[in-house]
């Protein structure tokens, strides 16, 4: 008996079989659509056009970040723990990179001010792996003197000012004014002889000098016997090499004349590139590894 | 319960619920169906409906637009206010320092990376759990941003399809099955989230959170192609998080539960769903029992339980009211 009943309901009108193949078809049309739309955004990725600073610890090689766009969840996490406010999240125009962190350093660069790699402790996939403990452990990028003519130490020249302007609205953390808070580098103008601000505001060259200084007062405590009064700091949080120095020119003229060298410690994290005061572009920039020539 | 499931699969993957077979139904439903036949005059029919439209107060509707509301709006503040609620967006999250992971954003993450992380463990945990208590796709309707925008410009939709301006375009169901596993095998083979691009649930949870970008565009065709093409298609057709959610719903307690007894048959409740197929229960001579639970496909929105002149779709907490 249901094998009859079956047969009588197989039995449709033309007029129904006319609307299930244009509903057939429609929906191959949405398919094929839908589907092709969301394969446009793997070509940004293919172009290479997507490649940017990335935040610490982001999984990627030196080639190619396949495994850190994959691992990310888009969610954000690493922006709203940033003190400096240096994470972005890419839009639609870089295809399946939407919503994938990146750090324009000219705007905003990473100081490492939040001191613990919050962006990594704060991912919830790993994309930003947590194998990280300190900012000398990553490497973002590599800094390069790209325009050594525009570089003012080069000519031998000072600095007096706002660095960027007064309407620059990126952040710094000046320790000696607040351990804790990042403020505009608008509000704190500088008066050098010389330009060092790209070795001066190095945030590993900061860490280094600060371990030095601790060093010595471990060492002065010791002799005093007082050491109790110096707080501990565990060794590898000293990053192992530096990071950028400059280096005399000998020059005929007699101007004292400087050359910012980047050294192995590098991080990459792009705060010589935004504390430049080079208006035009900035004289030192960092290279995201994908297009360097360092590896 | 399995019964439930298979048929709560079958509907989800986009077949017809199934009809109950001749000599299945119990007597007492059979007696109720013919109890009421011919009971009620068409023009009886119309004086219920206009008599509960009269006294029309969308009471879940609007208990969801707010809960919807807020928790997008949590994230908002938790942000911009540093409070530290809600951190991230609805793909990922914190909720007071417990990890949150969205189950197909996950799912997209571990099929891509083709490693299982383990605090996306924890937080796709803490929300399966979550979510299976409240229903599945409750997701969908109650916290999805897109359900929200959606479901207004339905509205615009069945105005315009009112005015006969412009005509409704269905899609096959299947088609969400299709393209469930087509994403699947995308971020598999080319070890990217390419679901992730096209969402317009993440990309409007982070316009909301961290500002809005080129990205809205994109939801915008969408909205205008559900307005002035096809009625919802994109939850209806499309989304892969709806079928994640509603695999998890199969086996959820909390679920929109049929009675037959006082049903006028008139299909108020199918006009108003966003899934129509799961409540050709309500259809006479269609059901399998006196009550019946709702599929899990069935986003748990409230507006059957609104609409509805008779009382005869309710919420149910499976096992609650034996407790109680």
């Amino acid at each position: 008996m249901s094998e009859e009943t079956k047969k009588v309901k197989r039995v449709l009108s033309k007029s129904r079989i006319e609307t299930n193949r244009r509903e057939f078809i429609r929906s191959a049309v949405l398919t094929a659509g839908v589907v092709t739309f969301s394969l446009a955004g793997l070509l940004p990725v293919v172009q290479g056009s997507s490649a940017r600073l990335r935040p610490p610890g982001a999984l990627k090689t030196v080639f190619e970040e396949q495994e850190f766009f994959a691992a990310c969840i888009k969610c954000g996490q690493c922006v709203q723990v940033c003190p400096v406010n240096a994470i972005k999240l890419a839009d639609l125009d870089e295809g399946v990179g939407i919503g994938i962190p990146f750090i324009d350093a000219r705007e905003q660069a990473c100081d490492f001010s939040c001191d613990g790699l919050q962006c990594v402790l704060a991912c919830p996939t790993g994309a930003l792996t947590h194998e990280l403990n300190y900012p000398a452990d990553t490497r973002m990028g590599f800094a390069r003197l790209d325009q050594p003519k525009s570089c003012l130490a080069v000519q031998g020249k000072g600095f007096r000012g706002q660095v960027r302007g007064p309407d620059y609205k990126g952040l710094l953390r000046y320790d000696e004014i607040d351990r804790w808070n990042p403020i505009a580098v608008a509000d704190h103008p500088y008066d050098l002889e010389l330009c060092d601000l790209c070795v001066r505001q190095c945030p590993i060259e900061i860490r280094i000098t600060q371990c030095v200084e601790k060093d010595r007062q471990r060492e002065q405590a010791k002799r005093e016997g007082t050491l109790a009064r110096v707080a501990e700091q565990h060794g590898n949080e000293c990053p192992p090499k530096h990071a950028i120095e400059l280096q005399p020119i000998q020059s005929a003229d007699g101007i004292t004349r400087m050359l910012p060298v980047v050294l192995d410690g590098c991080v990459g994290c792009g705060v010589c590139e935004m504390i430049c005061p080079v208006e035009a572009a900035p004289a030192i920039v960092v290279d995201i590894d994908k297009i360097t020539n360092w590896g | 319960m399995l019964n439930y499931i298979k048929e709560s699969f079958s509907q989800v993957f986009g077949n017809p619920p199934t009809r109950p077979e001749k000599g299945q139904q119990p007597e007492e439903l059979l007696a109720i169906y013919q109890a009421k036949r011919g009971a009620l005059s068409k023009a009886d029919l119309e004086a219920a409906h206009l008599e509960h439209h009269g006294t029309f107060f969308r009471k879940w509707q609007r208990r969801r637009w707010i809960t919807l509301i807020m928790v997008n709006f949590l994230f908002l503040v938790s942000y911009k206010f540093d409070v530290q609620l809600l951190e991230g967006a609805m793909t990922a999250s914190r909720f007071v320092g417990f990890h949150f992971a969205d189950l197909n954003s996950a799912l997209q993450v571990m099929l891509a990376y083709k490693h299982v992380v383990l605090n996306l463990v924890i937080g796709t945990t803490t929300v399966f759990v979550m979510w299976l208590l409240l229903g599945g796709r409750t997701f969908c309707s109650w916290a999805c941003p897109y359900h929200l925008l959606s479901e207004w410009a339905e509205y615009l939709h069945l105005w315009l399809v009112d005015k006969k301006v412009i005509k409704n375009h269905t899609f096959h169901r299947k088609t969400r099955s299709v393209f469930y596993v087509i994403f699947a095998l995308l971020a598999i083979v080319t070890g990217y989230t390419v679901f992730e691009t096209i969402s317009p649930t993440g990309i409007l949870s982070r316009a909301i959170i961290y500002g809005p970008g080129v990205a809205l565009i994109w939801v915008g065709v969408l909205l205008l192609f559900e307005v002035f093409y096809s009625r919802r298609a994109w939850c209806r057709y499309v989304c892969p998080i709806g079928v994640t959610y509603a695999a998890v719903g199969t086996l959820s307690p909390l679920r929109v539960v049929y009675n037959a007894e006082a049903c006028h048959h008139e299909g108020d409740c199918r006009k108003v769903c966003l899934v129509p197929h799961v409540l050709d229960v309500t259809i006479r001579g269609r059901a399998h029992d006196i009550t019946q639970d709702v599929s899990a496909d069935c986003t748990r929105c409230g507006m059957c339980v609104d609409v509805c002149p008779t009382d005869s779709l309710n919420y149910r907490f499976k096992g609650l009211d034996k407790l109680l």
